[in-house]
């Protein structure tokens, strides 16, 4: 089975984000870079395909240089190869263009079935892993909580509001993995060594034959709106504090 | 550029979703200041009957398209046919609903169509005839103004955040031809398992009491549902809750869980982590009961309670029933 899984780089969860002042995107010195949480369950269940029927798993990224990092974390989780597309003009791309880039790479190699992360946490869009289906012509299945293969298909449960949908999609697919997935498993120190001689292509877009265009462009970064200052009830017995927020709740809010 | 700005409704077993009058009104706004009109598309099946509804929130034209194919909802299926009915009208704008349904047909609209969406977004406006979507990112740390150069203008509207403004419009129906092909029609739902027992998903509710690890245990959230019925709200937890095996996953509320906007977000002994707050902040207001004054969620919180929640949340429960009975 060839199974390849794309991956995102993005600032650590606990990572302090500030807009630059005059709007140009976030200040990124300091910033600790990180997997994107959700491409680690799209390549734990990868690696778990592998283990059951065979084949091996390859990586794509598309990033900066520093993006290497993250190719090499998921080769040593277990991954056999990568792929980075490093081209300036892909550097913070929006997903038609990022989705071009992947499909390009995938487009030269065989697969059966393609992983992404239902989001990435920087961009927050959820859109990349769609649109590549669209461009590779393939169906997808989005927002995976359970993944089973039997058949040249796979059998997923995607949660939706109120209920749980079970879909059958023919491989290949894209899917787009969602917490509930699996537990990832952390990089060994042998999977460590190992993965420093694995090879990774480093690819740009000439080599793709594509020429980036992002659509979608974020022309303004701006700190979230503040909240207006809050309000402690203060007091010492639990029963008025209760009374009272009830009381601010339905007169002032007039949110119950 | 093409003209007119476009909605796609979202309806489930023959009833629309709330979040489609929150697209018609948007798109009504956006459509007075561009001088254009708003029409909706709404598939399903047997649904023509309730396509003129949409006519009470702005929109002036309604293209329906009828198939048994269209229920329950597919990606191959539905994509397919707003690709096909947008291509015939070039609007200047599309909207959909950051729901469960909507997240998965803009993305592949954005495919299927080549153009740029701003997903998941708080706030929308024109400037110099162009849309601008306002929508957080990095998880609600900071936000970002997108314009999309690409046509349709495609945005996706965060649920429970815009208002349903009544303007009535004409609303005519038009029925349209989806044009499926079968064969192209490739993933199947085998099967639909609805949550029992009647609870409101966590995003959909107009209210949640949300619980994290001061709840002690699994038990302990019996306070919680017991006010969550009094307000008809549905119960959250924390990702530290879900992982204890408290609550099941689908209640998980943050940057790895759910993202909500109701209008009241009751946070019983949480501690307020980046992550949680990232998916919750956007709520309209925000109570917060924690013993820790120095807890960070109180930063947030529009009203703050610093005591034990055992104590305060049964009273909170009598004093709602008090006052809703009033
Ligand atoms: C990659 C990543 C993703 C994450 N995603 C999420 C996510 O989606 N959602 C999420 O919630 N977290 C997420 N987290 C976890 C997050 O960092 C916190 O660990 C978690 O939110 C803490 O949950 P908590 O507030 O319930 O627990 P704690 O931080 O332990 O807080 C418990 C609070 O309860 C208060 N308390 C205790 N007893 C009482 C009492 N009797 N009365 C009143 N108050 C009391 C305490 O003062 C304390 O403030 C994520 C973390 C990572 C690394
Ligand atoms: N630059 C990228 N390189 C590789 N994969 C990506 C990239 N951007 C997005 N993806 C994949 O698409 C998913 C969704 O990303 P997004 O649409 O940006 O929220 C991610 O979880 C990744 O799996």
């Amino acid at each position: 089975m060839n199974i390849i899984a794309c991956v995102k780089q993005v600032p650590d969860t606990e990572a302090l984000i500030k807009a630059k002042p005059d709007g140009s995107g976030i200040v990124e010195e300091g910033i600790k870079w990180v997997m994107n949480p959700y491409d680690e369950f799209g390549v734990e269940e990868a690696l778990k395909m592998k283990e059951k029927f065979g084949g091996d798993v390859t990586i794509i990224t598309v990033g900066p240089p520093r993006v290497m990092e993250t190719i090499r974390t998921a080769l040593a989780m277990g991954a056999e190869k990568g792929i980075h597309i490093d081209d300036p003009s892909l550097y913070g791309a929006d997903a038609y263009a990022t989705a071009t880039a992947l499909a390009a790479a995938i487009k030269g190699i065989p697969y059966d079935i393609i992983f992404c992360g239902q989001r990435a946490i920087d961009d927050d869009s959820g859109q990349v892993g769609a649109v590549l289906a669209e461009l590779l012509g393939i169906p997808q299945v989005t927002i995976v909580t359970k993944l089973e293969v039997a058949d040249k298909a796979v059998k997923v449960v995607r949660p939706i509001e109120g209920a749980q949908l079970v879909i059958q999609s023919p491989m290949p697919c894209v899917v787009t993995a969602q917490k509930g997935l699996n537990e990832p498993r952390y990089a060994s120190l042998p999977g460590i060594m190992k993965a420093k001689k694995k090879p990774v292509e480093v690819k740009n877009a000439a080599a793709l034959g594509i020429t980036a265009e992002s659509k979608a462009k974020v022309v303004k970064t701006v700190p979230p709106p503040a909240r207006p200052p809050g309000k402690i009830i203060e007091g010492d017995d639990p029963a008025l504090k209760a009374a009272t927020v009830c009381k601010l709740l339905r007169e002032e809010a007039k949110v119950i | 550029m093409g003209k007119g700005v476009w909605i796609v409704a979202e309806q489930r077993e023959g009833a629309f979703r709330k979040v489609s009058f929150e697209l018609a009104s948007t798109a009504r706004k956006l459509a007075d200041q561009l001088g254009e009109e708003v029409s909706a598309v709404l598939l399903g099946s047997g649904v023509e009957g309730i396509a003129g509804q949409l006519g009470k929130y702005g929109v002036d034209k309604v293209f329906v398209a009828d198939n048994a194919a269209f229920e329950p909802y597919t990606t191959d299926a539905h994509a397919a046919a707003v690709a096909k009915i947008v291509k015939e009208n070039d609007p200047s704008i599309l909207l959909l609903a950051a729901s469960a349904q909507g997240k998965d047909l803009a993305a592949r609209l954005v495919g299927k169509l080549a153009t740029g969406m701003a997903s998941d977004c708080t706030d929308i406006k024109i400037d110099g005839g162009k849309l601008v979507a306002v929508r957080p990112m990095y998880a609600g740390k900071c936000y970002g103004e997108v314009v999309v150069s690409g046509s349709p203008q495609m945005a996706s509207l965060r649920p429970n955040v815009f208002p349903v403004v009544e303007s009535a419009k004409a609303g005519a129906v038009n029925k349209f031809d989806a044009g499926l092909d079968a064969a192209a029609l490739k993933t199947k739902v085998l099967e639909v398992q609805k949550e029992t027992g009647g609870t409101i998903d966590v995003s959909e509710a107009n209210i949640i009491v949300s619980g994290g690890r001061g709840m002690k245990g699994p038990e302990g959230y019996g306070i919680l549902e017991e006010l969550a019925g009094v307000l008809k709200a549905a119960v959250g937890a924390s990702r530290a809750a879900v992982d204890a095996g408290w609550r099941p996953l689908k209640d998980q509320v943050g940057q790895t869980g759910k993202t909500v906007s109701p209008n009241l977000y009751i946070a019983c002994g949480i501690s307020g982590a980046i992550q949680h707050l990232a998916g919750m902040s956007s709520s309209k207001y925000i109570v917060a009961i924690n013993k820790d004054p120095e807890a960070p969620i109180f930063q947030k919180a529009d009203y703050g309670i610093v005591d034990d929640l055992f104590k305060v949340v049964p009273e909170m429960t009598k004093e709602c029933k008090k006052l809703l009975a009033e």
